[in-house]
């Protein structure tokens, strides 16, 4: 594994608003084209193209379900357009066994271990079958509102590490839930404990419509790491082989009994916080343009291409492909029948009580005394 | 009740392999109660595990343990502390069955040592069990006596679902009862009639189960038999026995230390008044907290429920 072989980020757009924020990030696409392609060309013989493949299935997923919930299919749904590379690098770098606690952003990451797409996608339709089989997949339910799941992953860690059962578990977030109380307690609990747990911060500079700079004071938020005794770690949110690196050397780091790492997966939102979100209310469009040319996709595709791993024609398919297989799923997710009212008051306690048994769901449910 | 408590968790952390505490204090120092006293030297700091001071952290750890199948037991040191882990509990915690369609739980416990009386400082004698009881995927468990906390915490370490477990501090060190070596676990969903009557029924739970108890005492030297049904279970509300209660006596009187609005007397009352008018020969009355902050101690006693309290709405409901 060559995770040591990356740089620090020049890779700023010019004239980007807080062009300052990706500074010592770290970077493989910002590297020299020789060195760039000699990175990817040391990779694990297929490991570029299989990242590559993840986020061409997460670019499709995000796309479907932005046009699936304009046909009115599925409800309010958080596109995450432009954060594949990172997220795709999350799932590639651990091992199976490792357990994921996603966000309400990372949605689709458990359609990476293999969850139908319909899933999570009947989730944003408002149907139960939305919620994934947790333990098959080791992948938590989806947390909302933010920063509950970072406790959480600590205490799974931990409790691995207390069976040494040797997994890790990582914890995604973005850059306003460093402001929760959670985060925190999160993060000095782990360290304490140095329990085996990868804090994957992605600082998209905006959280709706709040930016960075009234989030907190530290614009790096991998430097919060040194006030928790873990190491901080700031990489290029829209570069997958940096974040795949940076990821895994972090995950090995905590398997080996080496605690957290805090990662700060740095970048720019690229779209809107949700489908009902309107950025032009809040942030200037110019400054979209700017950072576009950060597009992860287009920037690996280029990379692969340069360094020799693919020839365009074959990306291009992969990627046809991707959008290919979930150009239909919208009609799968009618399939699934809704369960009724009394299934899934029926779900909630594993011995359900007398008040949510059938005959009390509707009115009267009141009973006279015999 | 505190050595009950403490033998009880002896008992699951030497049944259960996945079973384990977290708390503050609760290891070389046995807690600031004393509950879990000798369980550090005897279980391992792995097994009894003191955390730093932060309890959503370690709650919500608690939940990604039992996520993955451990058992955590844990305790809030006071009752009000838990108020910042009230997000990890009825946020996270009581909907993570749903989340999976009915078909993982959490098992998991909280120990909340709660309620007045003991003379204590600030937001160290609230009773939030209404909170914890109108949120929901929790259940809400309370015993009264040393016995009823030993079975019920068996109980709920078994339930597969987060129990609230909470104990009435002011009873830790009242009311000697014989236990057994070995307790077993008691229905979690269960009230118990703790003194039995015909005139009337006195429904309490956790500390106000003494203060019911003698008041009856005083009612049966005016002739009056009062019936005892101490709740225990807080969520589900045992609606049979309640039922009952109304079809024996047609008088019930709820006592609650928790402040009166939207409280557990407050449901109860309901419960009868819907399933129960046509028994009822008064209306049912409460007994109960102020609506405000718990009272600094030394006006502690003036707001609890009391027996000439308890006894001024029992001779109400029997001349209505």
């Amino acid at each position: 594994m060559r995770a040591q072989a990356t740089g620090t980020s020049p890779a700023v757009p010019a004239g980007a608003p807080g062009g300052e924020l990706m500074g010592g990030a770290r970077t493989v696409l910002g590297l020299e084209p020789e060195e760039r392609s000699a990175h990817l060309r040391g990779l694990p013989s297929g490991l570029a193209l299989k990242l590559f493949s993840a986020m061409a299935h997460l670019r499709a997923f995000d796309e479907r379900a932005v046009i699936l919930q304009r046909q009115g299919v599925i409800g309010t749904y958080p596109t995450y357009f432009g954060e594949e590379a990172v997220q795709a690098a999350s799932v590639l770098a651990l091992e199976d066994r490792d357990w994921l606690f996603p966000t309400y952003r990372q949605t689709a990451v458990v359609t990476l271990r293999d969850c139908p797409p319909e899933v999570p996608l009947l989730l944003w339709g408002g149907h139960p079958g939305g919620w994934h089989d947790v333990m098959r997949y080791r992948v938590a339910p989806i947390c909302v509102p933010v920063a509950t799941n970072y406790p959480q992953a600590v205490g799974a860690a931990w409790g691995a590490r207390l069976r040494h059962e040797g997994w890790v578990a990582l914890a995604y977030g973005g850059d306003g839930s460093t402001s929760a109380g959670d985060f925190h307690e999160a993060c000095n609990l782990a360290a304490v404990v140095q329990a085996p747990v990868v804090f994957l911060v992605t600082n998209n500079q905006w959280a709706i419509s709040t930016p960075i700079a009234k989030q907190t004071r530290v614009p790096r938020l991998a430097e919060k790491a040194a006030a928790y005794g873990m190491p901080g770690v700031r990489v290029d949110s829209f570069d997958v082989f940096a974040c795949y690196a940076a990821i895994k050397e972090a995950a090995e780091r905590a398997r080996q009994g080496g605690g957290p790492t805090l990662i700060e997966a740095v970048g720019y939102r690229l779209g809107p916080h949700g489908t009902a979100d309107e950025p032009s209310l809040y942030r200037d469009p110019k400054a979209d343009l700017l950072w576009a040319s950060m597009e992860p996709l287009g920037r690996t595709q280029s990379a692969l291409v340069e360094a020799g791993l693919a020839a365009p024609e074959e990306l291009r398919e992969l990627r046809s492909r991707a959008a290919r297989e979930l150009r239909d799923v919208g009609d799968r997710l009618s399939e699934l029948p809704l369960p009724s009212l009394e299934e899934i008051a029926d779900s909630v306690h594993r011995d359900t009580p007398w008040t949510l048994r059938p005959e009390r769901l509707h009115e009267p449910t009141w009973a006279r005394l015999e | 009740m505190v050595e009950a408590i403490g033998r009880a968790l002896a008992q699951v952390l030497a049944d259960d392999a996945d079973a384990l505490l977290m708390g503050e204090d609760i290891g070389v120092n046995g807690g600031v109660f004393r509950a879990t006293a000798g369980l550090q030297q005897r279980f391992g700091d792995d097994r009894v595990i003191d955390t730093p001071l932060a309890e959503a952290g370690f709650v919500g750890a608690a939940i990604g343990m039992a996520m993955i199948g451990l058992h955590p037991i844990v305790e809030i040191q006071f009752d009000a502390f838990v108020y910042p882990a009230f997000q990890q509990l009825v946020a996270q915690a009581g909907r993570f069955r749903w989340r999976t369609q009915g078909k993982y739980g959490l098992p998991l416990v909280i120990r909340l040592p709660y309620g007045g009386g003991t003379k204590a400082p600030e937001l160290h004698s609230d009773s939030p069990e209404t909170l914890f009881s109108h949120m929901p995927g929790l259940r809400v468990v309370i015993p009264s006596d040393p016995r009823s906390a030993g079975e019920l915490l068996l109980a709920a370490t078994r339930c597969g679902d987060p129990v609230i477990f909470m104990e009435p501090k002011r009873m830790y060190r009242r009311g000697r009862q014989e236990v057994p070596v070995e307790f077993s676990a008691s229905d979690l969903e269960a009230s118990v009639v703790v003194r039995p009557g015909s005139d009337l029924t006195l429904v309490a739970y956790g500390a106000m189960v003494e203060v019911a108890l003698a008041a009856a005492d005083e009612l049966a030297a005016d002739g009056v038999a009062a019936r005892v049904l101490d709740l225990r279970s807080i969520y589900p509300l045992d609606r049979e026995q309640l039922l009952a209660a109304a079809r024996d006596t047609g008088r019930v009187v709820v006592v609650q230390e928790a402040p009166r609005h939207c409280g557990v007397a407050a449901e109860v009352a309901a419960l009868l008044q819907e399933e129960a008018a046509d028994a009822m020969l008064a209306p049912t009355l409460r007994v109960t907290g102020l609506d405000m902050p718990f009272p600094l101690f030394q006006s502690e006693d003036q707001a609890l429920p009391s027996v000439p309290r308890v006894l001024a709405a029992a001779r109400a409901a029997i001349d209505y």
